[in-house]
């Protein structure tokens, strides 16, 4: 997995509350059976005017001009900002995965959904909660200057705007450690190999049938 | 000390070690996969050249893309006409028979929706923690387990490990106590459970659903108000286990037999909350008040009854909420203080993990009997949960009701829950559907959904427009 240490990045909005992975990366996308290659789908239904196929040539297709990330002044961004309850619904980790492709590295919102909020950190996209105040007034100073960039740093836990002022924030302990590292945690789940064998021996004498095989 | 609740029990039946960072070892007994989320997962033990930990513990089955209709359906994977979900059926099978998992093949007996599958094989079962790369992996929690969606980074990892690290989630108890009206089902009371508590009122929560309202419901009405718990933001809703989770249980193919049996039911036996366990937050509703309800939106808790109307934005105070409804009523069509009886539908769809057991069947047929579907519906599907659904239900005749009534009989599938395979809405057509999201463009670009219980659809489909179902067979309007 990719580290996260710090990192400094324009600033894009998804100004809607209760963002669903439908939204983010809609199911007939889901069809593909890698990790790579959904970033020119993300948001798809908002970002174009027409109906997307998998495995099209987005380049040619006609874009919603409304939508805030087709604007000139938010290409290249890394960081979006977004409003309450962001990748609600289901737990396709394709969403996080477009997000990534199309080169977001972190999202600031006042709450996400829960499994979202854990795929985030499985794929080294750092999601970051802040008070709902604290985010609307980014908002209005994102949209009241172009070129708008935060910085984040892991480490410190912080925020770091364009004046130098930084705002704290929270995370998991464990989850900044695997990411400040990029650690795959299956090799550090596998370390306790004795554990869950140990945990296995136990269970099977209390309730045998739940190691019997099906069919 | 306090007693412990239901998942407080789970959690700790099943804790393999605490860190000190607050995370845990969570052992997980049953692995469901299907072929959208599990591809990259298994390619991730491929690359970094692992094992599964325990072949026995996963169970597979393609859902998702496979074709609802039976002609194609009848040339099994390879007569897939959609190539990128032929592929991704494949896959899955290849997968399987390398690891060497159980796979319940496109047109095996056993195949369905995982959801529906799970519980109606014994695959499933009370007291174990079960899990899927998919959200709707709640639905198991009705039979007291422990059951949740996970992304497809957790599904590589609970293959390679047995295990998962979670951070405990908070208690969450929601009581629907007194009796239910007539034609009100399990659908009416988890949309209107959502409607008070929102889509993210049960975010960090497990959900308990309590009280006896649910006590009395029967095991498929369970399954659908857990199905949903995700819809009110919980990962995971369960029921506590009582004689009728017994009964249900008793008997299924993989279920304990003779002496394990009566092993495994004193051990579940305390599967329920203490009477003195403290939930951190209580929500209560009156079973009698709960009317059948109807989604006017884009988000499951933007929901009305039947008889109410569509709301105005004008009068939420709330500024995000606000233009949510606006932003909602436009994608929708529809007018501010519309009667939702007034909302037209083009389709309609009885199916999905959420409504699509054999007594979800039944209700629906139950009012599709002896009418025909309005002229101005273009289509009503109805689509089995399962191989077993569909047999049992051909074995009552429900499906010579429906074909009678002008819907059409499909093979099992997820369908037009997310419109993966071929059945989908057009752009700007409504659909009254069984399902569990109405997220713009679920059911196909531009579609439309209201999410409604299977009688409502039924009744929907012979009307035309959404009616109270309660009048509608009071009425007698049979032919
Ligand atoms: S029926 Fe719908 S919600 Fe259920 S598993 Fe299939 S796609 Fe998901």
């Amino acid at each position: 997995m990719k580290a996260f240490t710090q990192h400094q990045g324009l600033v894009a909005p998804m100004d809607r509350a209760n963002v669903d992975t439908d939204l983010i990366i809609p199911k007939q996308f889901l069809k593909s059976i890698k990790r790579t290659g959904f970033g020119p789908n993300l948001f798809d239904e908002l970002r174009y005017l027409d109906e997307g196929m998998p495995g099209q040539d987005c380049s040619n297709r006609p874009l919603n001009p409304e939508f805030p990330l087709n604007h000139e002044r938010y290409q290249g961004a890394s960081v979006l900002l977004a409003r309450e309850n962001f990748g609600c619904g289901s737990s396709r980790e394709h969403a996080p995965w477009a997000l990534d492709d199309h080169g977001f590295r972190a999202i600031i919102a006042p709450s996400f959904a829960d499994i979202f909020f854990n795929n985030c950190f499985k794929n080294g996209l750092l999601p970051i909660v802040l008070a709902e105040e604290v985010v609307e007034q980014l908002f209005q100073e994102m949209y009241a200057q172009e070129g708008y960039t935060l910085t984040i740093d892991l480490e410190q836990q912080h925020v770091v705007k364009p004046g130098g002022e930084r705002i704290p924030f929270e995370v998991d302990s464990f989850r900044k450690h695997c990411l400040l590292n990029g650690l795959d945690d299956i090799g550090l789940t596998l370390e306790d190999a004795d554990d869950i064998r140990a945990y296995e021996e136990k269970r099977r004498a209390q309730a045998p049938w739940l190691f019997d095989a099906v069919k | 000390m306090a007693g412990q609740t239901l998942y407080d029990k789970l959690w700790q039946d099943h804790l393999v070690k605490s860190r000190e960072d607050g995370t845990a070892l969570i052992y997980i007994d049953r692995h469901l996969i299907h072929e959208v989320t599990s591809p990259q997962a298994f390619e991730g033990l491929r690359l970094a050249g692992r094992k599964p930990w325990r072949t026995d513990s996963v169970v597979a089955t393609p859902d998702h893309n496979v074709p609802s209709d039976s002609a194609e359906r009848a040339g099994g994977i390879d007569g897939i006409r959609d190539e990128v979900s032929r592929i991704q059926v494949k896959t899955l099978n290849e997968n399987c028979n390398d690891f060497g998992i159980v796979e319940f093949g496109i047109n095996e007996p056993g195949q369905g929706i995982v959801h529906v599958i799970g519980p109606e094989t014994g695959a499933t079962l009370p007291g174990m923690t079960v899990v899927c790369g998919d959200s709707h992996t709640s639905t198991h929690g009705a039979l007291g387990a422990l059951a949740h969606g996970i992304g497809t980074s957790e599904v590589e990892h609970v293959m390679a490990t047995q295990c998962l690290i979670q951070k405990k989630m908070k208690n969450m108890l929601v009581r629907v106590d007194g009796e239910l009206g007539p034609g009100v089902t399990a659908k009416d009371v988890v949309l209107a459970i959502i409607g008070r508590i929102g889509t993210a009122g049960g975010t960090g929560y497990a959900i308990e659903f309590g009280g006896s309202a649910i006590r009395s419901m029967s095991m498929e009405g369970r399954m659908t108000i857990c199905n949903m718990a995700i819809e009110a933001g919980a990962r995971a809703g369960m029921v506590a286990v009582d004689q009728v989770t017994l009964d249900y249980v008793k008997g299924k193919p993989y279920a304990p037999k003779g002496e394990q049996w009566e092993q495994a039911v004193e051990n579940w036996s305390r599967l329920h909350s203490d009477d003195d366990a403290v939930f951190d937050t209580v929500v209560e509703l009156a079973a009698g008040e709960i009317e059948p309800q109807v989604s006017w939106g884009t988000s499951p808790e933007m929901v009305a009854s039947v008889n109410a109307r569509v709301p105005d934005p004008a009068a939420e105070a709330d500024q995000t909420r606000r233009t949510g409804i606006e932003r909602a009523l436009e994608y929708m069509g529809l007018r501010a203080g519309q009667a939702i009886g007034d909302i037209k539908l083009d389709r309609v769809f009885i199916g999905s993990c959420t409504n699509s057991r054999i007594e979800d069947l039944r209700a629906a047929a139950a009012v599709a009997k002896g009418r025909t579907k309005a002229g101005s519906v273009k289509q009503v599907l109805v689509v089995p949960g399962s191989q077993s659904v569909k047999a049992q239900a051909e074995k009552e005749g429900l499906h010579e009701i429906f074909t009678a009534a002008g819907f059409e009989w499909r093979e099992p599938s997820c369908s037009m829950c997310l419109a993966m395979n071929a059945d989908k809405l057009g752009a700007g057509e409504h659909c009254a559907s069984t399902s569990n999201r109405n997220f713009e463009g679920r059911q196909g670009y531009g579609g439309r959904t209201h999410l409604v219980s299977p009688a409502m659809a039924a009744a929907a489909a012979v009307a035309g427009h959404f009616v109270d179902v309660r009048e509608f067979v009071a009425a007698g309007e049979t032919a």
